[in-house]
């Protein structure tokens, strides 16, 4: 498959993320914020750092631009989209995925080894893990504490659309240890920790997050 | 020159860690009897012209959809003149 990332002004982890695309066995294209184009892609990713410096929140400014235009409007047709930290933020900005993300409750930027689960391995991006799947995948963020009203909560657990949930220690004060979720539709997920970090032995914290890559060519298949 | 005055603040249910923060600096600098801070921003907008309804009512869809995120925020509208005095509508 052809698999687009965006680059946004501020963007940090667009290589890692093109990078775990080639490895997951696709094309990756890279794409520009300031264009109304996604290349005729089947899938994007929006990848980790602080796009527009994070002016404003997190995210808020990314959502106006031009291939944002493109990407909501593929993402309504059912292409899939995963967004990774800032990525995330973006698609809850863009009102994509539901709730938004706030500074962590103690303030502090973290960079930690997370143990994660897969709650759900029916996504476009989950589908290559067994369900209740315990991983470790690099978590790297400032702003990452996930919020949504009760009534939100609830659905997204009775719909089963929490993707991935911190084990261990909350890091950074996420409402229910919510660490990803996704659309009704299974096709836009939002994640917080870094799966493209973890692609490599040479590198990071093991291949736990090469999954995410790779569950792409089974649901094309699907 | 009036100016459109948009403040912005978490809402009451969301946590505020730099309101926090703060909160928790104030009596190690010997500030005492402050029971919660909130951290908010404002926004001073100086429009051409009047401040009409229908420029009031472009703030207020502004507010909605950048300024703020209705989901952890809250917003208010108020016209000010130049030194700082709210004007009524």
């Amino acid at each position: 498959m052809k698999v687009g990332v965006v680059t946004f002004p501020g963007s940090l982890d667009e290589v890692d993320a093109q990078r775990a695309v080639r490895i997951g066995g696709h094309e990756a294209v890279a794409l520009w914020h300031g264009d109304h184009d996604l290349r005729g892609v089947d899938a994007v990713v929006l990848p980790g750092g602080f796009s527009y410096g994070d002016y404003l929140r997190c995210g808020a400014i990314s959502r106006f631009s031009p291939v944002m235009t493109e990407v909501i409007e593929a993402a309504g047709r059912g292409m899939p989209v995963l967004g990774i930290c800032n990525g995330f933020q973006i698609l809850c900005e863009s009102h994509l995925l539901p709730g938004a993300l706030i500074r962590n409750e103690r303030q502090k930027f973290l960079c930690v080894d997370q143990r994660l689960r897969i709650e759900n391995n029916r996504t476009a991006w989950t589908s290559s893990y067994d369900e209740g799947a315990e991983v470790v995948i690099a978590l790297k963020n400032g702003e990452g504490s996930f919020v949504a009203d009760t009534e939100t909560l609830d659905r997204l657990e009775g719909e089963g659309r929490v993707v991935a949930r911190y084990l261990g220690d909350n890091p950074n004060g996420s409402l229910r240890a919510i660490a990803g979720i996704s659309n009704e539709r299974g096709n836009v997920v939002g994640l917080m920790p870094h799966p493209e970090h973890s692609v490599e032995d040479l590198t990071g914290t093991g291949t736990d997050g090469l999954g995410f890559f790779t569950s792409l060519a089974a649901a094309a298949f699907a | 020159m009036p100016r459109v005055v948009v403040d912005v603040m978490p809402k009451p249910e969301i946590l505020d860690p730099q309101g926090k923060a703060v909160q928790g600096a104030l009596p190690r600098l010997g500030f005492t009897g402050v029971s919660d801070v909130r951290q908010g921003k404002r926004f001073e907008l100086t429009v051409d012209g009047e401040v009409t309804d229908a420029v009031l009512e472009q703030v207020h869809q502004m507010a909605e959809t950048l300024l703020s995120n209705p989901v952890i925020e809250n917003f208010t509208v108020r016209i000010e003149d130049a030194a700082g005095a709210e004007v009524l509508a």
